[in-house]
């Protein structure tokens, strides 16, 4: 059974040589990297430029997803953005505040970018790189006159609509003039020092040069040190992902739903396991790479009643869904009532895509989670995965 | 004059017939599992209790405790398992996943689905569209009518400020618990109406307790695409029943990816923008602290234009955290006969998932044509004037009274007609040069 924190390890030692973390460290820049492919997608390295700006430790920061740094004033269009090209598993540049370990809140131009895997083109991670954008001090603000401080949105939005009409060049100062920054405190108002409006703002040239000469520096490392484990990865998808391999999106979507299953590509020879949950994992005893690519037959054994798998192959073929309890056996051969329940998934073409199976080891069944009953449960995984296939084969494909 | 116009209502019960056959309902049992006093004593119904978290706390909580991830939240799991429940036991008109839907190519992202199940081929009702505000009618299809299997759980605030839930409880008549139910025929995976105080018969029309229930719930399932609708009575409500919409997709709407613009902040912290470079003007509310602060500014906003007779929709999206509002006014254009007969074969009435930018489709060639052109043509339609939508503001400013500087009215000239193009260096200075007493103080 992998730890939360193996997995992490194994991220970086699987694809890369040694050396890289260190390699890694040796750029100036603050940056993060994460790994879409573990739940919840947490954040494997971050570099010492990033722990200092932020303040936090190591330890504090590895394995936790990269929303830990956000807060109340965070835009929520920014959020989404980078929620979005996450899915869509393509870069993003964009501003952003974040909050520090003390709580203090600041600005900074946020640059993403997913690491392709050369010969499969998965996103194997995204790098995330934070450039700080420096607070100008405040000129001929008036300190705000005891209300909301709508008063000073008079000149701030002056400078809103200049800002909004202008091209690059023009906004590097005006930018710096509004002081991207954001409130430090509660004495004057929030607004004053937000960017008045909600459309991604052009940051200076310099932010936006360190930034993309950090992701480059990060790719290098990345690039250089996975040549020498023959897993290389480059920073442009190389080909098309293959077939069987759900998109990190997906991933990410299931990745959230903490109960057994699995599912299944009915489109490829003897159907096999293309996704399995952690939980699964832990039910059964295997390793994911055990499982992946194989059909789910292997759960079954000695004295599994080939009645049910009939009823099973049945369903499928039918296309509907069913309930069975069958006899499965774990990795170390113990034998497990296995209340197993099947459904076909259709993707956004409306057709059938997968099969999802939510596996219910029936021993335990007893445990009341939160009250809701264990087929009740097993059903919301059906309806999270319909949800999440569905709407994540919806766009223009990437993958 | 009264305005009117014809369509086919959409089924959102299996119990919901045409008016004729409603009125041949006695009083007396029905025997057939309803939701009023004849059925109701004695059933039970799983009870999820909902934590009134004060809003402070919660974000303290937020910043440095966000853990590893956001699993799914237990409401989350709640609403699916019950929906794919109903599902099972065959209770929708249609298997909304197998409708084909696309996001149409373009800019804005709209979202098509093929849906060619949803509407029936029945005779249209008439629609009365001149007022927002109609008392209800106990003859008219109400949610009381439903079967109670179409009923998914209760859904009120907890006694001891914790998150409960029970899987059986009894329903409270004499209080009227507030419940989700289904929709018979789904836009998507997932949709459900959120019924405030359903045995109270409220008619539709937004007040602050119910818009707070369903910005509760919003927060509550925790889910970015979990989004909630509203239309008020005019913007397509069908059903003069009080009662909210929500489903699930996990794609960005449209309306979410537009950029806005900052008009004010109210002293409670709700920050108000216009939406921008988008067919359909609105506002947007995000921010207050706690979330009651944003919810009275949305409802007394919404109550604003119910009592001036303006038809409105509301979608509450990210969680909650932002609310998005659009005065409009194409019923009444259809009544009028404005609307070009092109627009009106689609048969595309624009509620809130509509304008939004998620279109539900009935015929083929209106799908396999669907372009970003006749989405937007369709909305802009929808969409109140410039000028008129800025009375609108007025009127809404005015009733949230927030303060707004004296020369607001200038600075909003000055912006509101600028473009969304870049503007040459030039005109820049020019602007800064004109305008010198706008520097703040």
């Amino acid at each position: 059974m992998e730890s939360q924190l193996g997995l992490i390890e194994q991220s970086f030692d699987l694809r890369y040589s040694g050396g890289v973390r260190e390699a890694l460290n040796e750029l100036p820049d603050s940056f993060t990297i994460t790994d879409p492919c573990i739940s919840g997608h947490p954040i494997v390295f971050a570099s010492n430029g990033f722990l200092k700006i932020f303040g936090y430790s190591k330890d504090e920061v590895i394995g936790r997803n990269g929303r830990m740094f956000q807060g109340p004033k965070t835009n929520r269009r920014s959020v989404m953005e980078i929620r979005e090209a996450i899915r869509e598993e393509r870069a993003i540049q964009t501003n952003l505040l974040n909050y520090r370990k003390d709580g203090t809140p600041f600005w900074m131009l946020f640059h993403m970018c997913p690491v392709f895997g050369k010969e499969d083109g998965r996103v194997i991670h995204f790098v995330g790189v934070q450039v700080p954008i420096p607070r100008r001090p405040r000129r001929s603000r008036s300190t705000v006159v005891g209300n909301t401080g709508n008063l000073c949105e008079n000149g701030a939005r002056f400078r809103e609509g200049m800002f909004r009409c202008c091209r690059r060049e023009v906004c590097l100062d005006t930018v710096m003039e509004l002081g991207c920054g954001s409130a430090l405190d509660s004495v004057s108002s929030p607004d004053d020092r937000e960017i008045e409006i909600n459309e991604p703002c052009e940051t200076s040239e310099l932010e936006k040069r360190k930034a993309n000469a950090a992701v480059s520096n990060v790719l290098s490392v990345l690039t250089h040190h996975s040549e020498l484990t023959g897993k290389l990865v480059c920073g442009k998808r190389c080909c098309l992902s293959g077939t069987g391999l759900l998109g990190s999106s997906l991933n990410i979507s299931l990745g959230r739903i903490k109960q057994s299953f699995v599912l299944s590509d009915p489109h490829l020879p003897d159907m096999p396991i293309v996704y399995a949950s952690d939980t699964f994992l832990e039910l059964t005893g295997y390793a994911r790479h055990e499982v992946l690519g194989h059909n789910s037959r292997f759960l079954s054994g000695l004295d599994t009643d080939p009645a049910t798998q009939f009823q099973i192959k049945e369903c499928i073929r039918t296309e509907q869904p069913c309930t069975v309890r069958i006899l499965n056996y774990r990795k170390d051969k113990t034998p497990f009532w296995n209340l197993l329940h099947i459904s076909p998934v259709r993707n956004a073409s409306g057709k059938v895509a997968y099969f999802v199976g939510v596996q219910i080891d029936d021993s335990c069944k007893n445990q009341e989670e939160h009250g809701l009953s264990p087929q009740r449960r097993q059903l919301s995984v059906v309806g999270a995965v319909k949800v999440a296939v569905r709407s994540l084969s919806i766009g223009a494909s990437t993958s | 004059m009264m305005l009117r116009i014809k369509r086919v209502p959409t089924v959102v019960s299996n119990f919901q017939k045409e008016e004729a056959e409603e009125d041949s309902r006695h009083a007396g049992g029905c025997g057939r599992n309803c939701f009023r006093s004849c059925c109701l004593p004695g059933a039970k119904l799983p009870f999820y209790a909902f934590k009134k978290m004060n809003k402070i706390e919660g974000e303290k909580k937020s910043v440095g405790s966000e853990n590893k991830e956001s699993p799914v939240a237990f409401l989350d799991s709640l609403l699916l398992g019950e929906w794919e429940d109903r599902m099972q036991r065959g209770l929708f008109r249609y298997d909304v996943t197998a409708c084909e839907t696309k996001v149409i190519p373009g800019q804005c992202g709209f979202i098509a689905q093929l849906n060619e199940g949803r509407h029936l081929k029945k005779r249209p009702t008439e629609f009365r569209v001149d007022k927002v505000l109609q008392p209800f009618d106990e003859n008219k299809f109400n949610f009381t009518k439903v079967g109670q299997e179409e009923v998914l759980f209760q859904f009120e605030p907890s006694m001891d400020n914790d998150v409960q839930f029970f899987p059986n409880a009894p329903i409270d008549i004499e209080n009227s618990p507030s419940v989700v139910a289904i929709n018979v025929s789904p836009i998507e995976y997932g949709h459900i109406l959120l019924i405030p105080r359903i045995l109270g018969c409220l008619p539709q029309r937004i007040d602050r307790d119910s818009f707070l229930l369903a910005l509760y719930m919003a927060a509550e399932a925790g889910n970015p695409y979990f989004r909630l609708g509203y239309n008020s009575l005019g913007a397509f409500a069908t059903i003069n029943h009080l009662h909210f919409q929500a489903y699930y997709l996990a794609v960005p709407f449209p309306i979410e990816r537009a950029p806005t613009r900052k008009i004010t902040t109210t002293s409670g912290g709700v920050k108000i923008c216009d939406i921008l470079n988008y067919p359909v003007r609105g506002l947007v509310f995000e921010g207050g602290n706690p979330l009651e602060e944003l919810s009275n500014v949305v409802s007394d906003s919404c109550i604003c234009l119910q009592d001036n007779n303006i038809p409105y929709n509301v979608l509450i999206a990210d969680s909650g955290r932002r609310i998005f509002l659009f005065p409009q006014c194409y019923a009444e254009k259809q009544a009028l006969g404005e609307v070009s007969s092109e627009l009106l074969d689609t048969q595309v009435n624009p509620a809130v998932w509509e304008i939004s930018g998620h279109m539900v489709l009935k015929r083929k060639e209106d799908y396999e044509e669907a372009s970003e052109e006749n989405a937007w043509r369709l909305l802009a339609e929808v969409s109140l004037s410039e000028e008129r939508f800025h009375e609108v503001k007025e009127l809404l400013f005015e009733a949230i009274s927030c303060s707004i500087e004296e020369d607001k009215g200038v600075t909003q000239n000055l912006l509101e007609e600028s473009d969304f193009c870049p503007q040459s260096l030039e005109d820049v200075d020019a602007l800064k040069g004109s305008h010198p007493g706008i520097v703040s103080v």
